[in-house]
């Protein structure tokens, strides 16, 4: 691969594992592992650990994608590999 | 009109959409057949991602399940939609780059060896026929259930609605009704949650109403299920876990690598039209898939509370005394909708200490306190039995909701479980078709005997799974989960490593996902039985239940995907690097410039 190859790879990989770090956080940090310490918090009628497991990390999620989509498009047309 | 004919009605027009769709949308070529003809826009693809993806499990059990568990039932639906974000980052966009119509097809180029993509075949051919299952056993309970019929009569019908549209109109026929059947499933889910959530809280948004307090009082509604379910004895809903946090932790990955290693989910990513496309269609994907997954916790915690307050009416809109006799409710005064599911089984009553109340309570609980107050009260053990299937379909009739909103919720079972059923009969038969028969078997197959191979296995197929559901092999429930265990341990991390290992040869993948499918199979079957054969357990010669840390059968494939990785990568430390042209293939998998209409050619 050349130069500019290895430098998106390294750009997607980047990106790539600082979602997978919000999406381990969310799911099984606040919503598995940590999830009786934020109980004591509420949103609402929830108590924040539960809301987490059950509602909050989902909506994260969808985040997460949609994010990505949009930077990986702005990556592919920085190192020129965009789709026509 | 009476509730049967509404039914009829309801459930009669949307088959009468499908078959419409499935002759508009007939199947010409293998690329229609497989990929939809490739021009799916990635909106179009995830609404059908979606309904293929919701199985007859979420629709009908997973609220249900959740309802038993409280809390730790948020592992299915962390897992069922974590899963997403693996593919979308992990898989989806590089295997549409890839462009070939099969998973076994690109695990065989990139692993340049036949042998590496019958593996694939086989894996994917258990996963998705143990699913499969399932779904026709769905398809019969909600055809007796709501329209009359026998079983084995609602499995006939299911199979002839699958087998018109699905035979004849391949992916194209397939997308199309999945659109359709996500709409009808979506209405019939959403629909009753709503009026539930506004009946009980004020607040129609059923996510929000979760986190509201009950009309009327200034408690919210899971800090007074809270105190019910504790007083009954159960354990608290918003904090009681999965068995340990660790199983729960294990679980939920095994869910989410799974549910992205997942064949007949993966293929719909073939049918969008470029790189850019993939990646935004398993966004909307779990945007449609999340409307439900997030309705499902309040549905689970609403109906739970409506069903203690049916039968112990004061204690959860007054603040009476559970364990007084004229709390809980007379058995000949029960509502209508009890009578009704009692006739089905899925709701028994036994009038233990024959009072002619009943209790309902964990009689399990191992709360000494607790204890002596249920025997103080004169209760003599639970005397009422309720499936968890219950929780989502006699929900409408428990809220006291009209005759359409049932017919609704009949109609959405059904979409659920035909729409599912039909993306694995898919992944099935071209897996035979074009893995197998043009794969291996006869390489010069022209165009048109391979659509034909494809279409007569599709039936074999529907025959087969057909077959299975009137017969189910005693451990339908299982297998479900099995599937999953199966696509985390095997597939899952072959394609992964494909992708991001350049160096990854076929002897390092082949031993990974035969070291992968045999660990899981393995500790799967030492619980459940060879091939789940009753009286073939073998759990002593492991060391009893869940040796492994606790974990639980159902939650190993994430251990058996640890041993694919760590297996592969041994292998392939010690035998020889991939072919340069390989590497190449990496590199160009990667990158999205040149992504080409999908094809079928084998390389």
């Amino acid at each position: 691969m050349d130069k500019q190859g290895e430098a998106y790879w390294k750009a997607t990989l980047g990106l790539l594992t600082k979602i997978l770090a919000v999406w381990f956080i969310v799911s099984f940090g606040a919503g598995i592992l940590f999830a009786d310490m934020l109980n004591g918090i509420h949103l609402g009628g929830y108590p924040l650990g539960f809301w987490f497991a059950q509602q909050g990390s989902m909506y994260i999620f969808v985040a997460l994608i949609f994010y990505y989509a949009k930077k990986m498009d702005q990556i592919d047309r920085k190192f020129d590999v965009h789709e026509e | 009109m009476d509730l049967q004919t509404t039914i009829y009605l309801v459930v009669g027009l949307s088959f009468a959409l499908y078959i419409g769709i499935a002759i508009w949308a007939r199947a010409g070529s293998t690329s229609e057949f497989y990929v939809a003809g490739g021009g799916v826009g990635p909106r179009i693809n995830g609404m059908a991602t979606a309904a293929d993806w919701m199985s007859a499990a979420s629709f009908i059990s997973m609220a249900g399940l959740i309802s038993n568990m409280g809390y730790g039932g948020g592992l299915f639906l962390m897992g069922w939609t974590g899963g997403y974000v693996l593919l979308a980052l992990l898989l989806a966009p590089y295997l549409r780059k890839f462009g070939k119509f099969t998973v076994p097809q690109f695990i065989g180029d990139r692993y340049y060896s036949q042998t590496a993509s019958t593996v694939a075949v086989l894996c994917l051919l258990v996963a998705s026929l143990t699913y499969i299952i399932g779904q026709m056993t769905g398809v019969g309970v909600a055809f007796s259930r709501f329209l009359g019929v026998s079983n084995d009569v609602g499995i006939y019908v299911g199979m002839g609605i699958v087998f018109t549209y699905a035979v004849f109109g391949g992916m194209k026929g397939i997308t199309y009704t999945q659109v359709a059947q996500y709409v009808v499933l979506i209405f019939a889910y959403t629909i009753p949650a709503i009026f539930i959530s506004m009946q009980l809280t004020g607040n129609p948004i059923p996510q929000l109403g979760l986190g509201s307090s009950l009309t009327g009082q200034d408690i919210s509604l899971l800090q007074k299920l809270d105190q019910v379910v504790v007083d009954l004895g159960f354990g608290q809903y918003t904090t009681t876990t999965a068995g340990s946090t660790l199983n729960m932790f294990v679980y939920t990955l095994s869910l989410m690598i799974g549910t992205a290693g997942l064949p007949h989910v993966i293929m719909r990513f073939f049918t969008v039209p470029s790189v850019h496309a993939a990646r935004l269609s398993a966004g909307w994907a779990l945007v449609f898939i999340a409307i439900l997954y997030t309705t499902a916790p309040a549905v689970a915690a609403m109906a739970k509370t409506n069903l203690i307050r049916t039968l112990t009416p004061g204690v959860v809109m007054q603040n009476a005394d559970p364990y007084a006799a004229e709390s809980q409710i007379k058995y000949d005064e029960r509502p209508d909708w009890m009578k009704r599911w009692e006739v089905t089984g899925l709701l028994k009553f036994e009038d233990k200490n024959a009072d002619g109340r009943i209790q309902y309570y964990n009689d399990k609980s191992k709360s000494e306190e607790f204890k002596a107050k249920a025997e103080a009260a004169g209760w003599k053990g639970n005397e009422l039995t309720v499936n968890a299937d219950i929780i989502v379909l006699a929900n409408p009739e428990i809220a006291l909701l009209p005759n359409w909103v049932i017919a609704l919720v009949a109609a959405g079972g059904l979409a659920a479980a035909l729409s599912t059923a039909a993306g694995l009969l898919l992944a099935i038969s071209s897996a035979i078709s074009h893995d197998l028969v043009k794969g291996v078997f006869n390489p010069n197959i022209s165009e048109k005997g391979e659509l034909m191979a494809g279409k007569i296995a599709m039936a074999v197929s529907i025959v087969v799974a057909g077959y299975l559901g009137l017969n189910p092999p005693g451990f339908a429930a299982g297998t479900v989960a099995l599937a999953f265990g199966i696509a985390a341990s095997s597939l899952f991390p072959a394609i992964m490593m494909g992708i991001f290992s350049k160096k990854m040869n076929k002897e390092g993948a082949i031993a990974g996902m035969l070291s992968g499918l045999f660990i899981t199979l393995f500790y799967v079957f030492a619980h459940k039985g060879i091939f789940f054969i009753k009286g073939t357990e073998y759990l002593d010669l492991i060391g009893g239940a869940n040796p492994f840390f606790g974990i639980t059968p159902e939650a190993f494939g994430a251990i058996g995907a640890l041993v694919n990785f760590t297996m592969a990568f041994l292998v392939d430390k010690f035998t020889k690097e991939p072919p340069e042209h390989i590497q190449h293939l990496v590199e160009s998998v990667r990158t999205p410039r040149g992504a080409k209409a999908v094809d079928g050619r084998h390389a």
